[in-house]
């Protein structure tokens, strides 16, 4: 297996983990910081990882790079464009300290999600240093590999909690040769049932949101693909931009003081919930500026089947994910002190007492 | 043989009160939900392993979750080991049944519980078959994309346990991202869901952990699948190459185009002139290795694109290329495809599947060396290859009634998964580790990473009763293996590059 991560970097940041594991201390792991301000506010110190910096490997015919955890995902995502690939997954970019260890541990895709790749479906394999200072290999650089649990998979999402991504393997797909939007100006209930069509449908959409007004959808692939689909589709011409404003969160709505994420299922029914509403992922992703109280906000997403994020203007100390039911959230507790023993890593920061 | 189970090197086997166990179970299942007798149990006694074989000491096949969970917590207690088996069509040993133990038959939970075209989701038991799932969806313009060459008989249930890919993984992908959300029984009687029917759940991905555990942390007991529009229009061609390494350039050069095909399989000469034989599907049969290559989509948009993937054939020195000129000889195309394995029926009485994945770049160099290994264990190999994805599987030809002959087919299927891991590839790209691949586990994984992975069964499973023996060895089987030290400096493969 390849491990080409800087052994003495590794070293060091090793010790500090095993010293903290020895004191019982908490480490909060930082890459570029561009997204400080997601989960919960934890204490400890911090573990620099800005130090895991470059592409180890990189083979446009394999379709897959790996690159340190600290690596700068503007640079990965400048080279893949350059061979003409990119990450399916689309993770959105809070500025240029973003790291590809950290697209990783927030697990956040853009707008792409429904129709290509969630983050986990984007990680063939990782380097990890463990809580104890170890380093472990996990899947590998090649698409289909069944030996060992899927460990890898597992960092998508977790915040860091379970350990440092020292290097990552990433899937990576072609570029689309042409891109286009297309614009219905209705309410949003019609574009639900719109979209109820549309989805069952074998066309090349890449992307669908309603921001309030409008339905902007995006078709992706190659020329005949894209012409033919929106021959299908009809609508407006619209402008491609607002796809990037949208996944790299720059639209109004993402400006809010207090702003919630609500996943639910595509086709579910949410209650109406005062605020201003972005709605993604063909009806999937919400995100709702809003003041209303917690409790009311959470209880509405899991009545449509899914759960809401407090993604900014948390205070301190408030919980920002939904909890899960008691048993689920006991395996959480096992499943990290599988990796973590001594809850070295980003404590709290999914939820208070993990 | 690793049939045996080894005490020492695998899991204490114990002696426990069968009868005892019996009476606690019996009220628990339905009136036929239980066998004891030997000659009833005989079917469950191996999966489609069939070299390996061991009888369980029941056999339980509960309809219910609520049956699931008795029968486990009541293993639980009497410290009994659990084997769950699906349609016992796994080609790693997975569902061999550890010696004494409950093995555990989902067959009976077999209804498609629902199925909603808007949303693309159906909600199903996981003894449904694979092919059942796409047949229900059919009607609606939907199908469930993994598609495991068993199909036809394979279940959900065994497909989440395996990860299972299919022919068509490169585009759609594997069960694990084809999959929302999984209810699962723990040893402990613990009932939970597993993601949902959003794009995500709150905490740790475990569904997707889960995903692939071959039977080693929970019981499912149901899942919630994600469904996929019937492409428009599907075309193959066929490209015929004089040497195996200009067919592997041209898959490394299709993939370069940005092309992602629907299916993109290579066969080596052996594999092809055995399929054409048996069943016509108009092979050349001079040609050193064949490329079938399916792309599908919108109807112009896929001639289009098909035209240029003869021309990129042709540029790597194809001597034929051939599209289907219509359904019925793609379909022809296909059928060779799928008859590579039955073929071998025809070349010798027995054949040894092995599963490494590689890296595409350096299927020239591990042909080169596969053939070189098949010579000196003097037992032939043909290869067929998901060139799309890197999954390679060899063959290895082999006759059981001849004495040596399995232990050397053994010993060479060993030496091609270490070749496979020494290019910077893995031991199993589908089949499964189960009990078949557990030594080279030693071979691909540090102690560290195998301690790892046996704390995170333990997450899920702290008594190690779900399925013992298989999948994660244990540190003291790698010692007697001998593997650990080779991890750590002594390298086989010495002369090939490494990564």
């Amino acid at each position: 297996m390849p491990t080409s991560t800087d052994s003495e970097v590794v070293a060091a940041l090793a010790a500090q983990v095993r010293e903290a594991g020895r004191r019982h201390n908490a480490l909060k792991i930082r890459g570029g910081g561009s997204k400080s301000f997601l989960g919960r506010r934890t204490a400890g110190r911090t573990l620099d990882v800005s130090a895991l910096t470059g592409v180890v490997d990189y083979q446009p015919t394999e379709l897959v790079i790996t690159a340190r955890g600290g690596a700068s995902l503007r640079d990965v995502e400048g080279l893949l464009a350059a061979n003409g690939q990119m990450l399916a997954c689309e993770p959105p970019d809070f500025g240029k300290g973003g790291t590809v260890g950290g697209m990783v541990a927030s697990g956040l895709a853009g707008p792409r999600r429904p129709f290509a790749a969630a983050v986990r479906d984007c990680v063939l394999g990782v380097t990890l240093l463990d809580g104890r200072g170890r380093t472990l290999r996990f899947g590998g650089t090649v698409f289909k590999n069944v030996a060992g649990f899927d460990a890898f998979r597992l960092m998508a999402g977790a915040m860091g909690t379970l350990g440092v991504l020292l290097d990552i393997s990433l899937r990576v797909a072609p570029r689309p040769r042409t891109e286009r939007s297309l614009a219905f100006e209705e309410p949003w209930a019609d574009s639900q049932a719109r979209l109820g069509e549309l989805m069952r449908r074998p066309l090349p959409l890449s992307g669908a949101f309603h921001d309030g007004k409008v339905l902007r959808l995006r078709l992706s692939g190659t020329e005949r693909a894209v012409e033919h689909g929106a021959a299908e589709i009809g609508g407006d011409a619209g402008d491609l931009s607002v796809w990037t404003e949208l996944r790299h969160h720059r639209l109004p709505i993402f400006a809010a003081q207090r702003l919630w994420r609500l996943s639910i299922p595509r086709t579910a029914e949410l209650a109406d919930l005062p605020g201003a509403q972005l709605i993604d992922w063909a009806g999937a992703q919400r995100w709702l500026a809003s003041n209303v109280p917690t409790s009311e906000i959470r209880e509405a997403a899991r009545a449509a089947g899914g759960h809401a994020t407090l993604f900014q203007g948390a205070v301190d100390g408030e919980e920002v994910y939904d909890r899960p039911p008691e048993a689920l959230f006991q395996l959480h507790r096992r499943v990290k002190a599988a990796l973590d023993p001594a809850g070295v890593f980003n404590r709290g920061r999914l939820w208070e007492d993990l | 043989m690793l049939s045996e189970f080894d005490q020492r090197l695998d899991y204490p086997v114990r002696d426990y009160d069968r009868e005892a166990l019996i009476a606690r179970l019996k009220p628990l299942l339905p009136h036929d939900g239980l066998l004891s007798a030997p000659e009833a149990m005989r079917v469950y006694e191996c999966d489609g392993l069939a070299a390996y074989r061991s009888l369980p000491g029941l056999v339980a096949l509960p309809r219910t979750t609520e049956q699931v969970r008795n029968v486990l917590v009541a293993c639980r207690d009497a410290r009994v080991p659990v084997v769950a088996r699906g349609a016992g069509t796994g080609l790693s040993g997975g569902a061999l049944p550890f010696p004494g133990c409950v093995l555990l038959s989902m067959s009976r939970f077999d209804k498609i519980l629902s199925l909603d075209p808007a949303a693309r989701i159906a909600r199903v038991q996981p003894g449904v078959r694979n092919l059942a799932v796409s047949e229900a969806a059919a009607p609606h313009g939907l199908f469930y994309a993994p598609d495991p060459s068993s199909q036809a008989a394979c279940s959900i249930g065994g497909n989440v346990a395996e990860n299972a890919g299919g022919v068509h993984c490169l585009k759609y992908g594997l069960t694990v991202n084809n999959l929302a959300a999984l209810e699962i029984v723990t040893l402990d009687g613990e009932v939970m869901t597993l993601g949902g029917e959003a794009f995500d759940a709150p905490g740790f991905d475990l569904l997707a952990l889960l995903t692939g555990s071959e039977g080693l942390m929970a019981v499912v007991t149901e899942a919630t699948l994600r469904l996929t529009p019937v492409p428009l229009h599907a075309r193959a061609l066929l490209a015929a190459f004089g040497e195996a390494r200009r067919a592997g350039e041209a898959v490394a050069a299709i993939i370069a185009a940005g092309i992602i095909p629907a299916g993109l399989e290579m066969m080596d000469q052996l594999a092809l002139v055995a399929a054409e034989r048996f069943c016509n599907a108009g092979y050349p049969t001079n040609a050193a290795a064949i490329l079938l290559c399916e792309l599908d989509g919108e109807e112009e948009d896929v001639i289009g694109e098909l035209d240029r993937v003869a021309a990129i054939c042709r540029q790597a020195g194809a001597i034929e290329v051939r599209q289907a000129r219509d359904e019925a000889e793609r379909k022809r195309f296909w059928a060779g495809r799928k008859a590579a394995f039955p073929a071998m029926g025809r070349l010798a009485p027995d054949y040894y599947c092995i599963d490494g994945t590689i890296p595409r770049a350096r299927l020239g160099e591990v042909l080169d060396e596969i053939a070189r290994l098949s010579a000196e264990r003097r037992l032939p190999v043909a290869n067929v290859f998901h060139a799309g994805d890197g999954n390679l599987h060899p063959l290895i030809l082999y006759d059981a009634r001849r004495k040596g002959q399995l232990d050397r087919a053994e010993a060479l299927g060993g030496e091609i998964l270490e070749l496979c891991v020494a290019a910077g590839g893995t031991i199993t790209g589908e089949h499964g580790v189960g009990r078949e691949k557990i030594n080279q586990m030693c071979v691909q994984f540090s102690q560290a990473e195998l301690e790892a992975f046996a704390a995170l069964k333990a997450a899920f499973d702290p008594t190690g009763l779900l399925n013992p023996g298989k999948a994660v060895p244990t540190l003291a089987r790698c010692a007697e293996f001998g593997a650990m030290h080779v991890h750590g400096g002594h390298l086989p493969f010495a002369h090939l590059d490494r990564l």
